[in-house]
């Protein structure tokens, strides 16, 4: 069975990737629910409801990843399970 | 051996760094043969060659005869490398080649394919590729088989394996096939698109065959740097060239504002029916032109209305799900050296994907504005057609077909609607059409054929290891020697090659249509069993079974019955009245929404029913879910 580092680990990742998974939610479906009034303003010189279909949303998920996955590597090490100076398998 | 290859890992930034300034170089004199009068025909000939040549070598330079080295390329691949591969692996032909012009003239709903292309990786790396990478598996169905457990539920998992991967190879084999007739095609020794396609496969063969995953591994990192050169390069050429600005991506706001403006003054206009087809422009059932296309929609306007708003989220959707269920995307991150490197690796991943993806749109944009505005030199549309039918580039590809002007209103103006073009031809012509040198058109030629081939690649490879392995050594004869299991894995590759290469060359092609139905069939079938394997302890094997089943049944089914509205295939039921059964615009492109929906439905309910899994499983699991620790499963 887990033990309770293991369990509490599990929900702190757990609650990460919920977080991850409703800013990326926000980027790739809720964004484009709006676009076209979006379109409206302006940002760059882009119409902003285009800007973020040919860019925005893109940047967000290159962000969001290396944002979510430095937070999960600090996880890793708090609670002891860090991989990341294992050297073979 | 183990210092040996640690040497080779630390000197790879210097031998790839020697490779770009090589390529550079190889760049710079073609240019200059140019110059001296070479012929266009035979500087893409050479830069197609020696690229070809260049991949070749690498994959004869990786030959291994070590299974942890074929199926995983020995587990050290580091995380940017990994990044730089996983792209070339992902960027299709139809990247490369088809998303600037479906750009051009799709617009903003075309754009959906941006966001879902791109947004899938997110989920890549934070619902699957560390678990995956922990459990040590060598290929995805590997992964099913040894949570589920039994080798039912490994056999569906090829099953799906096959179907995602075969509909997507054999739209790879055609790009490399006529990308490659191109470049060997003289007047003198015209070539057939046979020929290039089994050219092309031998190359694709050779790459693979000698060291499997190993092989691939770097020589698709070969193939990013070529592509990616090729796509950037003629983009910031045409910007500085015409003012645009010194860094396109932030700077053409005034451009895409322009083309809004240009748009009015020349006017949107869209065609019925009856004038595409009096015209012999080919067209669907519902009236859209299908192979040659006009400009109906505006480049930065964005459609009001719920339906434009859910057409596009549900094929964002459908591509981001699907992505996370490709395996040979997946089976990518089995190869870097630590799970946390493995997670790293999917935002460089992302990164060098990026770099391509940004840049579609303003390729696109750059392109349009070359032939809508009267104020450039290279300005078609509002001119005489008597003249622009004397331009040398528009000439040649009317002589391939692949552009049409038709004259509607006869008026001998070219209107913005009365251009047909085919949307490859947007990134393959537009440095003929800015009036750059023809070596970036070869560079183009190979960056293209980079990018067709390394994804050919890695969809063959995923095929052959899941048999070899999956099937054969797991299923067919556990105590087979580590020589036979190669051998058998080596056979399986050319036999699936020339099997995807033959159906390829036949035109059975219009049977396995889109490249999109990849990811749906992938999310229909794998998603929910691949992703609650990790996420849910309560998932039995029965409910896998049942996800993977009913999933692909579903998914095919509905794909069926709703038909394909641009492709006269009569088993597809609703190839007629496809426009009054389908159900809230869930057309051919999205029928893994319901797939999927079908798969976590009885993947729940029938794991809920189900015994739980053993204490095994579940401390299987356990150990899964954290990043310290040896590999779950120990393959050998």
């Amino acid at each position: 069975m887990a033990s309770p580092k293991q369990e509490a680990h599990w929900q702190a990742t757990k609650r990460l990737m919920i977080i991850t998974l409703m800013i990326w939610f926000f980027f790739s479906t809720v964004v484009f629910m709006f676009a076209a009034d979006l379109n409206n303003a302006s940002f760059l010189g882009y119409k902003l409801g285009y800007y973020m279909t040919a860019q925005g949303s893109m940047l967000a998920f290159i962000i969001l990843i290396f944002w979510s996955n430095n937070r999960q590597e600090k996880l890793d090490r708090e609670f002891g399970f860090s991989d990341e100076d294992r050297e073979e398998d | 051996m183990a210092k040996t290859s640690k040497q080779f890992i630390a000197s790879l930034p210097k031998i790839y760094g020697i490779y770009t300034g090589g390529f550079l170089a190889f760049i710079v004199l073609m240019a200059f043969l140019e110059k001296a009068g070479i012929s266009g025909r035979n500087i893409g000939l050479m830069f197609v060659g020696f690229t070809i040549l260049i991949y070749a070598l690498i994959g004869w330079l990786s030959r291994t005869t070590e299974v942890d080295e074929y199926y995983l390329a020995g587990k050290k691949v580091p995380t940017v490398f990994n990044g730089m591969a996983t792209a070339a692996d992902w960027m299709s032909g139809a990247s490369f080649v088809a998303m600037a012009g479906g750009i051009y003239f799709g617009g903003y709903t075309y754009m959906a394919f941006l966001i879902g292309w791109t947004g899938g990786y997110v989920l890549v790396s934070t619902l699957l590729a560390p678990y995956l990478r922990k459990f040590g598996c060598y290929t995805v169905p590997d992964f099913i088989g040894a949570r589920y457990g039994g080798n039912f539920a490994r056999f569906c998992a090829v099953l799906i394996l096959l179907v995602a991967s075969f509909t997507y190879v054999t739209a790879q084999i055609t790009a490399t096939g006529s990308i490659a007739q191109k470049a060997l095609s003289t007047p003198e020794f015209p070539v057939s698109f046979a020929f290039g396609c089994y050219t092309g496969l031998i190359t694709i063969l050779i790459c693979s065959m000698l060291g499997g995953m190993r092989s691939v591994t770097w020589s698709q990192v070969a193939q990013y740097i070529v592509l990616i050169i090729a796509y950037l390069i003629p983009l910031f050429w045409i910007s500085w060239k015409y003012n645009f600005g010194i860094f396109p991506h932030v700077m053409l706001g005034d451009e895409v504002q322009r083309l809004a403006a240009l748009e009015q003054q020349f006017g949107l206009v869209r065609h019925t029916k009856e004038v595409l087809t009096e015209a012999k422009i080919p067209n669907d059932a519902l009236g859209n032109a299908t192979s040659l296309k006009y400009i109906v929609g505006g480049h930065s306007a964005v459609p009001a209305g719920h339906e434009v708003a859910w057409r596009y989220i549900s094929l964002a959707i459908c591509m981001m799900v699907g992505t996370a269920s490709l395996p040979h995307i997946l089976m990518r991150y089995f190869t870097t050296p630590t799970v946390t490197a493995a997670r790293r690796s999917v935002g460089w991943s992302l990164f060098f994907i990026g770099l391509l993806y940004l840049s579609a749109p303003m390729l696109a944009t750059v392109s349009k504005i070359s032939l809508m505005d009267p104020n450039l030199p290279t300005a078609i549309i509002g001119k005489k057609i008597s003249d622009v039918m004397q331009i040398q580039w528009v000439q040649n590809w009317i002589a391939v077909k692949q552009v049409v002007i038709v004259d509607f209103n006869k008026d001998g103006i070219l209107q913005l609607s009365e251009w047909f073009m085919n949307e490859d031809v947007v990134v393959l012509a537009t440095p003929e059409i800015a009036g750059l040198p023809y070596v970036i058109s070869g560079l183009v030629a190979a960056g293209g054929l980079a990018a067709a081939m390394s994804t050919a690649d890695g969809l063959i490879l995923a095929m052959a290891n899941a048999i070899s392995h999956d099937v054969y050594y797991k299923m067919i004869d556990p105590k087979a020697s580590v020589q036979k299991r190669l051998v058998v894995a080596r056979v399986l590759l050319v036999v699936l090659g020339f099997l995807a290469a033959w159906i390829t060359t036949k035109g059975l092609t219009g049977i396995l249509g889109a490249v999109a139905w990849a990811f749906d069939f992938a999310m229909s079938g794998l998603f929910f069993p691949l992703v609650l394997g990790v996420w849910w302890k309560r998932a039995t094997r029965s409910g896998a079974i049942a996800g993977m089943l009913c999933g692909l049944i579903a998914g095919t089914a509905y794909l069926v019955w709703v038909g394909v509205p641009n492709k006269d295939i009569t088993f597809f039921m609703g190839a007629t009245p496809w426009k009054d059964i389908h159900w809230i615009f869930v057309d051919n492109l999205r029928f893994g929404i319901p797939g999927a929906l079908v798969s976590l439905i009885a993947m729940v309910s029938v794991s809920l029913v189900t015994k739980p899994e053993s204490k095994a499983v579940m401390d299987m699991v356990d150990e899964v879910r954290i990043a310290s620790g040896k590999t779950v499963i120990r393959n050998a």
